[in-house]
């Protein structure tokens, strides 16, 4: 390197760390490129382990504290999660959550992946637009904020959707009083908000359908549910499976929705397994028992997760 | 309802009732697109209209869709109502703070792990890509005390400090940075430009396409964001819009919805501009598992 400065006058004059970075020889070149590789993914490294990886680690290791935030943390070993098996509100969020993801994941698929075939095959180009916009705006919105709104028209007496109800000959349904029907307009409201983002993959994922397969099914006279059951839904099915799995691990996260709608009434009919996290961490201040339920969340997702892209070895077509 | 859509899709075989059927189909299919767009957009509508009601009629049934003349009064109020100036102010500065940082710290790092060599890349990049599958929920305790002890509880920058970095905005960046050839490289190098210059003139903007599709995503996500505010921040005046809405609506209860859902519209332009302004990128994101809430 200093054989090579001392050999071009120019650079010999300017200071040592610029003759560096500025030198010609393909050695050089490799060094500072790499030197440049850690400085720049240095800030992101470094929020990821500080904000992310750190905290991961820090919520598996509180999770065997016990912990009110004043007082110094306490060692409890398993203790939170022998409280967690016999915490008996803990363990109906799980089931609660549970029901609501399969619910919420299977209607939002279904109905999405309608949607996604009928405007595939929707030739106008301001229909298209159209319901693209439509089926995509609730996607774009707050969940909490969106939620008052849906709150409002789910309303038993004042609520639009039980005034067109009653136009119809249905009785007023207790869609936030009833422990029965609660869960229910949780998912409905969830649905209708995350529809957008399902409906824009499937359309994508049918678009990315090969046009001789298309062709080869129509020679073969292959139409309708055939159809679609040969050949869209195999052609679709790693789309299929991004879908379910995305929306299980959102699903399984879900709080807000109910959060404002509900506050996980009535009774505990709609209280998930991120309320009763946030309530005792953050309520209660029971920190270790908090990052407990915590940790049991992210395990779950994680199996749920890994059993999907298990049972998707016997359905998921890859070309 | 729905399912209806689909038998419309049993196209095409040669008896006469049956082509009867092909010739219905599309206008079936259409009619039950629109029906499904209706109770799409039907929440937005009631929200808009309800706004613009007199707030003793923001209850009446049958609803008035079409609010007309418009009664303006509840902006006004939510405005005397709640430092709804505040709330737009904290969410605005938050939002941006953090899109401008994510596109920064992405850039770099996802340029560093698509096109520079540096012994231990391909290990760090899977060590970060790993880190996208820890849910926000199995952070949030540990940074909460963190964010403590650095006595930021309550700030605007215990919202953003976290959030600067992002494993989902490294891969992103890097594909972008993937997609372009090494020729242009190559060309810089014979004109004399250093490797700052190759990435800051030539590549950088070469990659645009990939920062509007980050920056369109990190904006709806963070203007949006529910549980971090409402754990972070304590004060009023703190507050980010939708913490704020759902703290009016806590205690407006059902007393005056028209003022409250005059704040949810308010709330909903931002995101609807950049729907309209750039519903490419949106889309294109969201194919790369952008925005999953």
């Amino acid at each position: 390197m200093s054989v090579q400065a001392r050999e071009h006058p120019a650079s010999a004059r300017r200071p040592r760390l610029f003759a560096k970075l500025t030198e010609p020889s393909l050695a050089g070149m490799a060094r500072r490129k790499a030197a440049m590789g850690y400085l720049f993914i240095l800030p992101t490294v470094l929020g990821i382990v500080i904000f992310t990886a750190g905290p991961v680690l820090a919520s598996f290791g509180l999770s065997f504290f016990e912990w009110n935030v004043i007082d110094s943390p306490k060692w409890v070993g398993l203790q939170n999660y022998d409280h967690f098996v016999h915490d008996s509100r803990a363990l109906n969020s799980f089931v609660t959550t549970g029901k609501f993801v399969l619910l919420a994941v299977t209607l939002q698929i279904f109905l999405s992946l309608l949607l996604a075939i009928g405007v595939q095959a929707t030739r106008s180009k301001i229909l298209r637009y159209f319901f693209r916009a439509a089926f995509f705006l609730p996607l774009l919105t707050s969940a909490a904020s969106i939620a008052i709104v849906l709150a409002y028209m789910f309303h038993q007496d004042f609520g639009v959707i039980n005034y067109y109800l009653g136009k119809i000959g249905i009785a007023h349904i207790p869609w936030l009083n009833s422990s029965g029907w609660a869960l229910i307009t949780i998912v409905l409201t969830y649905v209708w908000q995350q529809i957008g983002f399902t409906f824009i993959i499937f359309l994508g994922g049918l678009a990315g359908i090969p046009a001789d397969v298309q062709d080869a099914a129509d020679l073969d006279g292959a139409t309708g549910w055939r159809r679609m059951w040969d050949i869209t839904i195999p052609m679709l099915s790693p789309t299929l499976l991004f879908a379910a799995v995305i929306g299980v691990i959102g699903a399984l996260q879900v709080f807000a929705e109910p959060f404002v709608m509900t506050n996980g009434g009535p009774g505990d009919a709609t209280r998930t397994v991120v309320m009763v996290m946030y309530e005792s961490a953050f309520s209660f201040l029971q920190i270790g028992y908090g990052s407990a339920i915590a940790v049991v969340l992210f395990v779950a997702i994680l199996v749920v997760t890994a059993i999907q892209f298990r049972l998707s070895r016997s359905w998921v077509f890859y070309q | 309802m729905i399912s209806k859509a689909s038998q419309s899709f049993q196209v095409a075989s040669p008896s006469v009732a049956d082509q009867a059927r092909l010739r219905l189909a599309p206008v079936i299919r259409i009619a039950l697109l629109l029906a499904a767009s209706v109770i799409m957009l039907a929440p937005i509508a009631f929200a808009v209209a309800t706004s613009l009601r007199l707030p003793a009629e923001s209850f009446s049934l049958p609803p008035r869709w079409l609010p007309l003349p418009p009664d303006w009064s509840n902006y006004k109020m939510v405005f005397q109502q709640v430092p709804l100036k505040s709330y737009i102010g904290n969410s605005a500065f938050v939002t941006l703070s953090i899109v401008i940082g994510q596109l920064i710290t992405s850039a770099l790092s996802g340029y560093a792990f698509g096109r520079l060599q540096f012994p231990g890349r391909n290990v760090l990049f899977w060590l970060v890509l790993a880190t996208l599958m820890i849910p926000l929920q199995a952070t949030i305790i540990p940074v909460f005390v963190l964010i403590s002890k650095l006595h930021l509880a309550d700030t605007l920058a215990s919202l953003i400090l976290p959030a600067l970095s992002t494993a989902f905005g490294t891969f992103l960046m890097r594909q972008y940075f993937m997609q372009i050839p090494n020729e242009f490289e190559d060309a810089a190098l014979l004109d004399g430009a250093n490797q700052w210059q190759i990435f800051f003139n030539i590549y950088l903007p070469l990659a645009k396409t990939g920062l509007a599709v980050l920056a369109i995503l990190t904006f709806n996500a963070y203007w949006n964001e529910f549980l971090r505010p409402l754990i972070f921040l304590k004060s009023i005046d703190k507050f980010t819009l939708p913490l704020g809405l759902v703290n009016l609506q806590g205690y407006m209860g059902t007393g005056s919805i028209s003022v409250v859902l005059a704040g949810v519209v308010i709330s909903l332009l931002p995101v609807l501009a950049v729907y309209l302004v750039g519903q490419r990128y949106l889309i294109e994101g969201i194919m790369m598992g952008g925005l999953k809430g």
